[in-house]
């Protein structure tokens, strides 16, 4: 039987396992939205794209599912960038199906046209317009085999019009064949066998570990590594939920607002093994000094993170999961040498706990004004421990990396690669609706929640129990203490002089909101919030111009840090 | 330093927008880039020229063939290889001038490919250096037009790039 191009792409994206799609109607698109009422697939009208696209985001981060968005051509699709982009800087496997004017009219400047294979070349994997119905179930399937295989990534597929009426009698592939697409999933064995030896023969050794561990859901396998040789831990932000961050080896974040002692550890160390890390900039600070002491072993499944930034020792290209299989595998039978290798690292542990003692992470507290750190601790203390946390981009997102002590991965949920302020909100939506009955929390500040508070409406209606942590310095906090430190305190346009009521606004989108100013009622308007039905705002009025320490001041190595006094 | 590469890519939709704009993104340079299909008809090949060290020329190569639609990538820097640009010259030609241009596109063994009463047209083909040693030569007659195509290679011998 012939079905219409709309029919056949509801139809394939149930053959891929989609029970939910976030989006947004509009001219483009109509087609779609009408075969949805007999799709089985659930359908959470967002109120902007771009949140659509986040909410897809923080669905696929927190399942690892692919996540799908539908969009509207034009501007419901030029809406979606900024979300593509920021899925595509975190490697988050997701499709995009974009409205698109009809084929005779691309273009002309037709209305409500844009080139958004275009547009969305540079921050997709790959992209697809499709110009023809037979191609379109063949689309649909490399689409998915891309966006989830190999690094992941989002891939967009621009659907014209005409070909969502078209009609075409079809059967979904069973396989995908791509000549340019053979992702290496399968470490080298020699390559293993090295890093092996090289792990046994270092004396001061380090896990740098990145989102591409969360990707793989490799959490099990570098546990279990890092205990058999006892290895320390460094996290980047992407993967801070990848290790429980309370495990002894855990050294908690490195980088420009890193811990004291990840940072001196990495400086210090003979051998940095990069797991599914790439070298970012926030990370290595100044380059030359970066582990400046140790050779490198990366491991990744993408070649370019490979040498890109610095020089490895021992590259080994594969995916995280099946090469730290292999490397416990290898050192399965060599309990002597591990033994050996373990008992060396003595010296390495003491000095490791001596940078622990000397400069642990911490703030000063006070009685008087809420402390923001202080609210995070709060919400770990009363949140179970697979709560997932959302954070949006700023101060309120670094305190989240170093004082809320993830524990299970896939609990934590930010924007790391392109810092989307805004983004923590709509993930928060997407990850409660992929686990309605897991606690959900939006770890917020002023400036950041106002870029997708929309998505209140979207809470709301779907009945979705987000509970949003908003902690209100009536700054841009972040870049208020760069003006601080590197500016002379000049505050330009940092500060949100307009008082906004987060209480009030929650209850006209029908939430619950609570707010205080005062230290010893902070857990209990936690408590209040996590006990009462459906979104939550919780405001807390913070320590205005607190600062995120320790820093690296830019172009300064990452083991010169301002630290906390 | 200079490296000639050769890419082998889907001929589909938008495949030439994904290559030069890998290249501008990243800061890559592009000197020349030439591209036609091969035999097989799905298939195109590029022939792009570019420069940098050792590790921009490693990046750029692993990041072509991150590109879905890349099926493969040759850089014929240290390998024997068959180099051929063509160039079309359009030269304005006094009376007094059009007997020499004739001996120099003789010596060159280029060819006039299109003659009116005020110019000649020559082709010529070559390595870029020869067509850069005829252009100098030509300079001075009063060249009115040039297009050239870009160096296009080969590998010698039977080594091949087939996808």
């Amino acid at each position: 039987m012939k079905k219409t191009g709309s029919q056949i792409l509801l139809e394939c994206l149930q053959q891929e396992g989609v029970e939910k799609v976030f989006g947004y109607p509009g001219g483009a698109v109509i087609n779609i939205y009408d075969d949805l009422f007999e799709s089985p697939i659930q359908h959470i009208l967002n109120r902007h794209e771009q949140a659509a696209v986040h909410a897809a985001d923080g669905y696929a981060r927190a399942t690892g599912y692919v996540g799908v968005v539908i969009a509207t051509s034009g501007p419901g699709a030029t809406n979606t960038v900024t979300g593509i982009a920021t899925a595509y800087m975190d490697s988050i496997p997701m499709v995009i199906i974009s409205g698109q004017v009809p084929t005779p009219l691309i273009g002309n400047d037709a209305f409500q046209e844009a080139d958004m294979v275009g547009i969305t070349r540079p921050c997709t994997k790959h992209n697809y317009l499709v110009q023809d119905i037979k191609d379109l179930p063949r689309v649909i399937k490399e689409a998915f085999y891309i966006a989830r295989t190999g690094r992941p990534g989002p891939v967009l597929i621009d659907l014209p019009k005409d070909i969502q009426v078209a009609t075409l009698k079809y059967t979904y592939p069973d396989t995908v064949k791509l000549r340019g697409y053979k992702p290496t999933v399968t470490g080298n064995k020699r390559q293993i066998d090295k890093a092996a030896k090289m792990l046994l023969r270092a004396k001061r050794p380090v896990f740098y570990v990145g989102g591409g561990t969360v990707q793989s859901n490799a959490s099990g396998e570098l546990l279990a590594l890092a205990e058999r040789l006892q290895v320390p831990v460094t996290t980047t932000l992407m993967a801070m939920a990848a290790f429980p961050q309370a495990h002894p080896l855990a050294l908690g974040m490195l980088g420009m607002h890193g811990t004291y002692f990840a940072n001196m550890a990495v400086t210090d160390c003979d051998l940095l093994v990069a797991v599914g890390a790439r070298f970012d900039d926030r990370v290595t600070g100044r380059i030359d000094a970066f582990a400046s002491k140790a050779k490198v072993i990366h491991i990744d499944i993408d070649p370019t993170s490979i040498k890109k930034n610095v020089a490895v020792d021992l590259p080994i290209v594969g995916d995280i999961k099946n090469v730290l299989g292999a490397l416990l595998d290898n050192l399965a039978d060599q309990d002597e040498a591990v033994s050996e290798s373990v008992s060396g690292l003595q010296d390495w542990h003491e000095t490791v706990s001596h940078w622990k003692a000397s400069h642990p992470m911490g703030y000063q507290a006070s009685t008087s004004v809420i402390k923001p750190q202080y609210v995070i601790e709060k919400v770990r203390e009363l949140t179970d421990d697979d709560a997932i946390i959302s954070t949006e981009v700023g101060q309120h997102q670094m305190w989240t990396a170093q004082f809320f002590r993830f524990s299970q991965p896939r609990t934590f949920l930010t924007s790391g690669g392109l810092g989307t302020m805004g983004f923590g909100l709509p993930a928060a939506l997407g990850a409660q609706v992929a686990f309605p009955d897991r606690q959900v929390i939006d770890i917020s500040g002023d400036g950041s929640f106002q870029m997708n508070s929309q998505e209140l409406a979207t809470l709301v209606q779907y009945r979705l129990p987000v509970k949003i942590v908003i902690l209100n310095n009536n700054f841009l906090g972040m870049v208020r203490q760069w003006q601080q430190l590197f500016f002379e305190k000049r505050y330009s346009q940092t500060c949100m002089e307009l008082p906004i009521d987060f209480v009030k606004l929650a209850e006209a989108y029908g939430a619950t909101g609570l707010r205080t100013d005062k230290v010893d009622e902070v857990g209990a308007v936690i408590t209040k919030a996590l006990e009462t039905p459906g979104p939550v705002i919780m405001e807390f009025k913070v320590a205005r111009e607190e600062n995120v320490l320790p820093m690296v001041p830019a172009g300064k190595g990452i083991h010169e840090m301002v630290l906390a006094s | 330093m200079k490296h000639t590469i050769s890419v082998l890519v889907e001929n589909e939709f938008g495949v030439l927008s994904r290559i030069s704009g890998l290249f501008s993104g990243r800061g890559f340079n592009i000197e020349s880039l030439s591209v036609a299909p091969t035999l097989d008809p799905d298939t195109s090949r590029m022939t792009i020229v570019t420069r940098g060290d050792d590790r921009i020329l490693e990046q750029i190569n692993k990041q072509l063939n991150k590109l879905i639609s890349t099926i493969k990538v040759v850089d014929f820097t240290g390998e024997e290889f068959v180099e051929r640009e063509l160039a079309l010259i359009k030269v304005a030609t006094e009376s007094e001038s059009r007997a020499e241009v004739l001996r120099i596109v003789d010596i060159f063994r280029a060819k006039v490919v299109d003659v009116t009463a005020r110019s000649y047209t020559v082709e010529i083909t070559g390595a870029p250096a020869k067509v850069d040693a005829l252009l100098e030569l030509l300079r001075p007659m009063g060249i009115k037009e040039i297009v050239r195509s870009g160096p296009v290679v080969l590998g010698r011998g039977m080594k091949g790039v087939a996808g």
